[in-house]
């Protein structure tokens, strides 16, 4: 083969670019001589988490280039979000990245209500930080157990999807939704949680310690793992700022970043938390990272819990928040919000803002532009998944065939979010 | 919340300790051609053929990591496109909007990339939805929607639903 050209640093190459690649070095190529191949993965591939397409130009096994294909599972988000009322966005934005429905709740309410300038009862706030949590200790669950999966240890898989199955269930309780939440509320949640709440949390959050310990032991020192992990897939720290790279495996190349603590939203600048951070930045660091973000977040769901105020869970905006089902039943100004409200919408004011929150898979930010009215004038989402595909190249280049599908698992992408 | 400032003097004078704005000002003063201050955040509107050397300064300036860049349509208001660029300082903790306005009948711009190779994927979105050219882009293709289709769905004369 001799003549490979290795392209420019951090350019991510299109399809057509690996395809003309691949027919550049096979050109001269001497049939006794090891040509490339041109692969295709996906999109229907069960180890590239939904409808991810790559295309990779291969010699023998190791990977020389790589090209993701995506835009299968674009359904115009953004677009429908321009023809909704702002609250009807709120649906909309769970299934966006399905496997965190409430942190895009939360991104999306949070957006609305900086544009109105609305102030969120402590209670609200502290249940927002408990439920986003919960989400992304069920989010790292699905991540575990597929990511182990695919790389062989298929028994994590079991373990994980019990533990999450508990964290369906609390979130069945409380929103009577086991996915598609919409638990939250611009001005803040949707109703108040069931008598049950608190102790179904406890008990889940009781054991759960345990069970990070368990799945830890199940893989840190199987020696299957730590050789398909470690050393693979490395991304350096000023590559991962480069390619717009944010959330675990951005803290796995040694960046310490973590909105939560950096540019608090939500109250919370209350808690007390560690920011885990690795300087390995390969497959195993991003391993070691979530596990750790998952015993803090258990810790962040404690304080939340511990410290729950008491008040009322949606601020008073009669104007922007649906008044009570008793207060709309008795008495005639709250009717006629209610009315108001779900037929022609609340209006906000003109302007712009950007909500930026840390998901379980890194920053998702929600741009809001308002003309005055009551429908989004443009609603934008900023998906961690889809920045960080785009290290994928980076990552694979001169690694084995094998090791993509580690470095897929890894970095922990959902489809949802990179098509919308 | 900080009061909102809309006027383009008042921001720079109450911002001039802001280290995105005085290195601007230092490179050229007429590269921010507007300027405003709404509900806590900084927003800064770069004269077009401008953008790259402002990303550059500004890059320099400590903000550091590009978090997206996307498009507003203003029809029928011109210039029509409003390109947005969200960058994040994480030494400063602080967060810079800039705005570059296009027009509809040459909708292009300097492409970012050989300043945040992140700006790849982001403006090969815009360019899909909105049909805003990035000059200088390495692989300006459609990203989400076939090769082939026609019209981009996020200008605001494309319906929602219905026939196009």
């Amino acid at each position: 083969m001799g003549t490979v050209v290795n392209p420019p640093e951090l350019e991510n190459p299109s399809v057509d670019d690996v395809l003309a690649d691949a027919a550049r070095h096979n050109r001269n190529a001497d049939p006794s001589q090891n040509a490339t191949m041109i692969l295709n993965m996906g999109p229907q591939h069960p180890s590239t988490h939904g409808v991810l397409r790559l295309v990779l130009e291969i010699d023998g096994e190791t990977v020389l280039s790589c090209a993701p294909d995506i835009g299968y599972l674009h359904t115009g988000i953004e677009k429908t979000c321009e023809a909704k009322f702002y609250q009807q966005v709120v649906p909309l934005t769970d299934r966006i990245d399905y496997l965190s429905p409430m942190t895009n709740n939360l991104c999306y309410c949070l957006a609305v209500e900086k544009l109105l300038q609305l102030e969120i009862p402590e209670r609200a706030q502290y249940m927002r930080v408990l439920l986003n949590e919960l989400t992304r200790l069920n989010s790292h669950l699905v991540w575990l157990g597929t990511h182990a999966m695919d790389i062989g240890a298929l028994t994590v898989f079991l373990y994980c999807f019990r533990e999450r199955e508990d964290v369906l269930r609390i979130f069945e309780n409380v929103s009577g939704q086991r996915m598609m939440t919409s638990y939250f509320r611009v001005g803040g949640l949707s109703m108040e949680p069931p008598l049950d709440f608190y102790d179904q949390v406890r008990s889940f959050l009781k054991i759960m310690p345990e069970r990070i310990d368990q799945y830890q032991n199940l893989l840190s020192g199987n020696p299957i793992w730590v050789n398909r992990t470690k050393g693979v897939g490395h991304l350096s720290a000023a590559d991962a700022i480069a390619l717009g790279v944010t959330g675990p495996p951005l803290r796995a190349s040694g960046v310490d970043w973590d909105l939560r603590r950096d540019m608090p939203y939500s109250g919370y600048e209350k808690f007390d938390f560690k920011v885990p951070v690795s300087q390995d930045g390969d497959v195993w660091a991003r391993y070691v990272v979530r596990l750790e973000e998952m015993r803090e977040s258990v810790k962040i769901c404690l304080q939340a819990l511990d410290g729950m105020p008491e008040g009322p869970i949606k601020a008073n905006a009669p104007k922007v928040v649906l008044p009570d089902r008793e207060q709309m039943k008795t008495q005639m100004e709250s009717l006629i919000y209610h009315f108001k409200i779900v037929t022609e919408g609340f209006t906000v004011p003109a302007g712009e803002v950007y909500q930026a929150v840390e998901s379980p898979r890194g920053e998702m930010g929600y741009y809001a532009v308002s003309d005055g009215t009551s429908k989004p004038y443009r609603v934008h989402m900023r998906n961690p998944s889809f920045a960080t595909l785009q290290a994928l190249e980076t990552m694979c280049k001169g690694r084995l065939l094998a090791d993509v599908v580690a470095v897929i698992g890894s970095i922990d992408i959902v489809l949802g979010e990179i098509d919308r | 919340m900080a009061e909102a400032l809309l006027d383009k003097d008042a921001v720079l004078e109450a911002h001039a300790a802001n280290p995105a704005i005085a290195s601007l000002l230092a490179l050229d003063p007429a590269i921010i051609a507007n300027a405003k201050f709404d509900r806590g955040e900084l927003t800064l509107t770069i004269a077009r053929e401008s953008i790259v050397a402002a990303a550059k300064t500004v890059q320099q300036a400590g903000y550091n990591f590009l978090e997206d860049v996307t498009c507003v349509d203003w029809l029928p208001r011109e210039p029509r496109f409003q390109v947005v660029y969200h960058i994040v300082s994480h030494s400063l903790k602080a967060r810079i909007r800039l705005h570059v306005m296009v027009d509809s009948i040459d909708p292009s711009l300097d492409s970012i990339v050989p300043v945040w190779p992140s700006a790849n994927f982001y403006e090969r979105e815009v360019f899909d939805l909105f049909g805003v050219r990035f000059a200088g882009h390495p692989n300006l293709r459609r990203i989400m929607l076939p090769e082939e289709w026609d019209g981009h769905p996020l200008r605001k004369d494309y319906p929602v639903e219905g026939y196009r």
